[in-house]
């Protein structure tokens, strides 16, 4: 289990590393006239060579890399171009809204998503096609327009929760709530609808193995084959999906977070990319593939836990 | 020698011609179909028919309503025509969603096809890129992407088309590595096919099917993520969009909220409707017979009914099955029957051989007794009593049909009844350790605390002949042979001590050698337990190894029934002659073993 | 077609099989090794020195369990399992290491017919492309291939309009003789028969069983016959050899080492196969456990011994 671990982690840094090296390439190579655009059109060319020396433009792309991969080695994302404020700061600042929203919305679609599909899987019947009907129609619709007609009923029309903003949880619970809320249901919808469908297909795989019929032959309670045998076996499954949904709701939130104004990570990225603000770009890239490795681990971990042939491979 | 074809003659091609007449006659399918259509139109002939022009301002009619100025849709805050801009749009929408679609087909195709047919260091390194690509989030990418090589929705697309290659890329890759495995592949290597013409001929029409519906979904994403990204403003603002419309649409919300709904409603309706047809076109390619929907599994076990005196005076056999009918409803409003009029019986301490060939409702007949059939299937009539207990009888269930009694058969199973199965390694559950499937049973069923279910588990693996019992208990299923699986399922179902034990071909799946073993052992634990047997076989060696008396079954009915000894020496029933004449005991080798066909006659008599 | 019975008939049913020069097929000190799983794993050694003749007309029965190897000797010779060391001769020419031109051209003497009849026919491919792919693999025109479709459909017992029709459309044992027409079509001088009756039912088995006999009374082709069962091998093989972990153990005339075997293992699996009759299966019983101890008991002395 300890070499099995120790496998994952080295992949999870190769990967952390080989993304953040391509994507540094990729942003910092078309970066070309970043100097003009942060000082504006009145500048003259000296004031611009002078910025571009500043930013550690005029260095070779190379050698810029190392400097960077050095400093980000000791935490340092640099600064950013436009408002000067360190990357990490602005960063820090706005993981916990993202992560608020994200998180609760995992753990909300992982009870919902297993509650409809296990239901599904089991009775069947007219459970189960309103199951698939609603999962087809959630599929159907994106997230971000479900957000804006969740915005344009509850917030607008109804007046129930706040449109826009966010509370700090520290600002006391029921506020916090509700400026989540309305991102939340939007992110929670199609997420809760497709992940029910991969356990329902999962629990019914499972409800079809051999096993199960034997286990029932031992006279065991239909709910302890279930809860104990049908659920575990289906449960790799269910925990692969959860992992591809958080990683597509990291995305999501940057839409959700300007529909919802709320100051968040992907808030930060979309900002970033307009502006063009190169370290800052950087370093939600990175940050946000960090909390990816970090979510494939755990998912590999309990996976691992789960099923004892895993282990071994 | 020529046997019956199995289904009479159908016309050419029956598999291609179908899929299409089943996806129009599904509704959804068909309205998906008309959906796309029409968008297809708009996106074709939209610019040419268009009212106005998408992009001429006309400040005077701007946020006009639905309807007002010869608007049919209203206009914009620029005063733009809404109508004309989404039939405008539909082209874009169209054209981006397809280059993201063979972006993706385009990288994963070759890739999967090369991946799963050939392996080795080029699967690893593509399964690997792979796996790191779905670990990003698309939108962040995209982000990326547009901030480093400018904005340009050909340039989103492109990306996004390769962020959804790996979807292409692991279907690709799986059809392929399980067709390749197939011995037609073999075969087809055998004769000697090019690895190309192998590819094209075998692998390619199997992966076909699939990759039609992946495609048709990541062109619904695809056009779900180009809106956001022209909605969140990365897209070219001079271009008539959805997501430009949309964004337009949401900054008026205040005061034109209608102004969301047209593109909201043309991107759902388009998404959906590839959606919709990816999950129609799969159900048209599923052509297995559709049997009746499944009926719901009962978590909370019933309560035992009451038994009627008069239900428990039938007979003192320890099992009697009388005239037992098993049917699967099918969709027409038929049942396929499976088993019809089975009729016998079997005493305390005997063996009953229930032999049949494939087909003959042999292991359904024991499912039923054990009430351990298919969620799909449905006892149609007779009466099972088990030691005077009525376990399925005439006139019960809420149709007036015949129904399984649930609640006494869950009282029963792993107490006094118990089941060996086929095949031993599918039957042990791979995610629990040995020892505890033993263990949970004896304590959740038969109420033994935990230290002495444990011991009795040891114990019962030394009585079936485990040599380092301690280490079997220990051990996860994948971790022993199958004739060890096959002795541990053994175990588990004496337990109980049962009075019947139902063994449904349990020795099919084992080496000869094994297969002597095992026999042994059942035969020992059938005198130490003094058992009823039920054994479903098919190989007359093992009926003559442990059977008392013997019940032949072909098609769902009993044939002949009686002593071991008068059946297998003095068959009174031709099918049973037919069988034992097809034994090749004894026989002469190098001997036809059954009549000539009329026409080789002359050959044969020429040998 | 070639009719010319140049097989066993000629020899009598129990011909122990041409001499050395004759033989059709030679294998010596066959070795196949799949690489081992996981880093500097040793490889997993299939079959170890494993050496069989076969003659033209003759059948080898190939006798063993699961995991014996005796599908791997099969497949080496088809090229679909990595000779490691040792040799394969057919027709005297060594053909261990064929590549595709070669194998392409042998396919023409040498087919196979496999196991399992649902997964060696392509279920999208109507019978008569099935049977007509290994004859334009050959280069033969389509109206040729037709005619030499309908031979053999003719051959193996199937209606004429079985071209047309998907392989699901047919039982297990009719899908049975439609993959012994594909092996037939090139009218070859060996057919490997990986287990073909195995997933039968006993009926169909004997038919098919009898289809085999008969083909090779017509044809001449000599069989390299692969299957679990011992009665099966000694009904249909001329000599018999008997795999045990990757080897060859016992090896000789059919009647000799299916009723009077030598090895020990081969004595226990003579023993083991149950007989349909209680008495006589009680006596081979009793035999068996006998068996067992006597040769339980000399393990232990060679463990002395030594």
């Amino acid at each position: 289990m300890v070499s099995f671990i120790f496998r994952r982690l080295i992949s999870g840094v190769v990967v952390l590393f080989v993304v953040s090296t391509l994507t540094f390439f990729l942003l910092y190579f078309s970066a070309t006239s970043v100097a003009r655009n942060i000082l504006g059109d009145t500048a003259t060319p000296e004031q611009v060579l002078l910025k571009e020396a500043e930013l550690g433009l005029d260095q070779p792309l190379v050698s810029r890399y190392f400097d960077w991969l050095g400093s980000v080695l000791r935490g340092d994302f640099g600064v950013s171009w436009f408002s000067s404020q360190p990357v990490v700061e602005s960063i820090l600042g706005r993981l916990p809204t993202t992560l608020s929203i994200v998180l609760v919305t995992i753990v909300i679609a992982a009870v919902l998503a297993t509650l409809f599909g296990v239901f599904a899987a089991v009775r069947r019947g007219w459970v189960d096609r309103t199951l698939q009907i609603v999962s087809i129609g959630a599929s159907a619709v994106p997230q971000f327009v479900v957000a804006i007609i969740l915005v344009t009923v509850f917030a607008i029309g109804l007046r129930w929760l706040p449109a826009t903003g966010y509370v700090p949880l520290s600002d006391g619970f029921s506020g916090w709530s509700a400026s989540i809320t309305l991102p939340i249901v939007a992110l929670a919808i199609g997420t809760v609808a497709s992940t029910a469908q991969q356990v329902r297909s999962a629990v019914i795989s499972v409800l079809s193995r051999d096993y199960v019929r034997t286990l029932r032959s031992r006279g065991l309670a239909p709910t302890e084959i279930l809860f104990r045998h049908v659920l575990r076996g289906a449960a790799p499954a269910g925990l692969t999906v959860l992992s591809l949904q958080f990683i597509g709701m990291l995305g999501g939130v940057v839409v959700i977070e300007q529909i919802f104004a709320l100051p968040g990570l992907g808030f930060l990225a979309l900002q970033s990319t307009t502006q063009g603000d190169m370290p800052v770009l950087m370093g939600v890239v990175v940050y946000i593939v960090i909390i990816v490795v970090v979510v494939n681990l755990l998912v590999d971990l309990a996976v691992g836990w789960l099923n004892p042939k895993a282990r071994v491979s | 020698m020529t046997e019956p074809l199995a289904a009479p003659p159908k016309p050419l091609n029956p598999a291609r011609s179908g899929v299409f007449r089943r996806l129009v006659q599904n509704p959804l399918g068909l309205a998906a179909l008309i959906i796309l259509a029409v968008v297809v139109l708009a996106g074709i002939v939209g610019p040419l028919v268009s009212p106005f022009a998408p992009n001429t301002a006309d400040l005077v009619n701007a946020l006009g309503a639905p309807g007002t100025a010869g608007h049919l849709l209203g206009t914009d805050s620029a005063g733009r025509d809404v109508f004309s801009r989404l039939l405008v749009g539909a082209q874009s929408t169209l054209l981006a969603a397809a280059l993201a679609a063979i972006v993706a087909l385009v990288v994963g195709l070759p890739a999967g096809l090369m991946a799963g047919y050939f392996g080795g260091w080029f699967d690893a390194v593509a399964s690997w890129c792979t796996n790191v690509l779905m670990s990003l989030p698309a939108i962040i990418i995209l982000l990326a992407a547009s901030a480093a090589l400018g904005r340009s929705v050909w340039i989103s697309m492109t990306v996004f088309g390769v962020l959804m290659s790996p979807g292409i890329f692991r279907l690709t890759r799986t059809s392929v590595q399980a067709v390749r495995g197939e011995l037609y592949v073999d075969a087809a290597r055998v004769a000697g096919l090019s690895t190309a013409s192998i590819i094209g001929r075998h692998i390619l029409f199997v992966v076909r099917a699939p990759l039609i519906i992946q495609t048709s979904i990541v062109c619904g994403i695809a056009i779900a993520i180009q809106a956001a990204l022209e909605f969140l403003g990365l897209g070219d603002p001079l271009t008539p969009t959805w997501g430009v419309m949309l964004n337009e649409g949401f900054i008026n919300i205040y005061s034109s909220p209608i102004l969301a709904v047209w593109p909201g409603v043309a991107i759902s309706l388009t998404v959906g409707s590839f959606v919709v047809l990816g999950n129609a076109l799969r159900d048209a390619l599923e052509d297995s017979p559709k049997v009746k929907r499944a009926r719901p599994i009962k978590l909370r076990a019933p309560q035992t009914e009451s038994i009627s005196v008069v239900d428990l005076a039938e007979s003192d056999h320890l099992l009697s099955v009388s005239g037992l009918g098993v049917g699967y409803p099918q969709e027409d409003g038929s049942t396929k029957i499976v088993v019809s009029d089975v009729s016998f019986h079997v005493d305390r301490g005997e063996v009953l051989g229930i032999v049949g060939e494939s087909g003959s409702g042999k292991s359904q007949t024991a499912f039923s007794i054990l009430g351990l059939l298919p969620a799909e299937a449905e006892i149609t009539r007779g009466n099972i009593t088990f030691d005077g207990i009525p376990l399925v009888s005439a006139g019960q269930g809420p149709t007036g049909g015949h129904r399984l009694s649930q609640g006494r058969l869950a009282q029963l199973r792993g107490k006094r009844i118990a089941y060996i199965p086929q095949e031993p390694m599918s039957n042990l559950d791979p995610n629990f350790t040995i020892g505890y499937q033993l263990v949970r049973p004896l304590t959740k069923v038969l109420g033994l605390s935990k230290a002495d279910a444990r011991a009795r588990a040891l114990e019962l693996l030394t009585i079936v002949g485990i040599t380092n019992p301690q280490r079997t208990f220990d051990a996860y299923p994948h971790e022993v042979s199958g004739g060890m699986a096959q002795r541990v399922l053994i175990a588990g179902a004496v337990s109980c001590n049962p009075d019947l034990l139902i063994a449904d071909e349990p020795t099919t799946a084992l080496d000869v050698t094994v297969q002597a073993e095992v026999l042994d052992l059942l035969r020992d634990l059938q005198a130490r337990f003094h058992m009823g047997v039920v054994l479903v076989t098919h190989n007359f060696g093992v009926v003559a190894d442990l059977c008392d008396r013997v019940v032949v079954m072909q098609n769902g009915r009993v044939v002949e029934s009686g002593d071991v000894r008068s059946i297998l020496r003095n068959p009174q029933e031709r099918y049973t002659q037919t069988l034992l004449s097809a034994m090749l005991e004894g026989k002469t080798p190098m001997t036809m073993l059954t009549m000539p066909v009329p026409d080789s006659d002359v050959k044969v008599g020429l040998s | 077609m070639n009719a010319t019975p140049t097989g066993p008939n000629a020899t009598g049913p129990n011909a122990t099989g041409p001499n050395a020069t004759g033989d059709l097929l030679r294998v010596d000190n066959l070795v196949v090794e799949y690489p081992g799983k996981g880093f500097r794993a040793a490889p997993f050694r299939a079959l170890d020195h494993v050496s069989i003749r076969i003659g033209a007309g003759e059948t080898l029965g190939l006798v063993g369990e699961s995991g014996s190897g005796k599908t791997t000797l099969g497949r080496a010779l088809l090229g679909l399992a990595p000779v490691s060391e040792g040799s394969v001769r057919f027709k005297g020419e060594d053909i261990g290491h064929a590549g595709r031109a070669k194998r392409r051209a042998l396919s023409r003497d040498l087919q196979v017919v496999f196991q399992d009849p649902y997964t060696s026919l392509n279920p999208s491919m109507t019978v008569g492309d099935i049977l007509a792919e290994p004859l334009t693999v050959q280069g033969r025109s389509p109206a040729d291939a037709r005619t030499r479709v309908r031979e053999v459909l003719d051959q193996v017992g199937l209606p004429q309009d079985a071209s047309g029709r998907l392989p699901r459309e047919f039982s297990g044992g009719q899908r049975q003789r439609v993959a012994i027409a594909r092996a037939l079509v090139l009218s070859p001088k060996l057919i490997v028969c990986d287990e073909p009756v195995s997933a039968l039912d006993l009926t169909t088995q004997a038919r098919v069983l009898d289809l085999f006999l008969q083909i090779q009374r017509d044809t001449g082709v000599s069989y390299l016959f692969v299957s679990h069962d011992l009665d099966v091998v000694r009904h249909i093989s001329h000599r018999v050899a008997v795999m045990y972990r990757g080897e060859i153990v016992e090896q000789g005339p059919a009647a000799q080492v299916t009723s009077d075997p030598e090895h020990p293992y081969t004595q226990r699996l003579l023993l083991a196969s149950p007989v349909p009759d209680p008495d006589r299966q009680q006596v081979r019983r009793a035999n068996r456990r006998r068996l067992i101890e006597a040769q339980a008991e000399q393990d232990v002395q060679a463990g002395v011994a030594a």
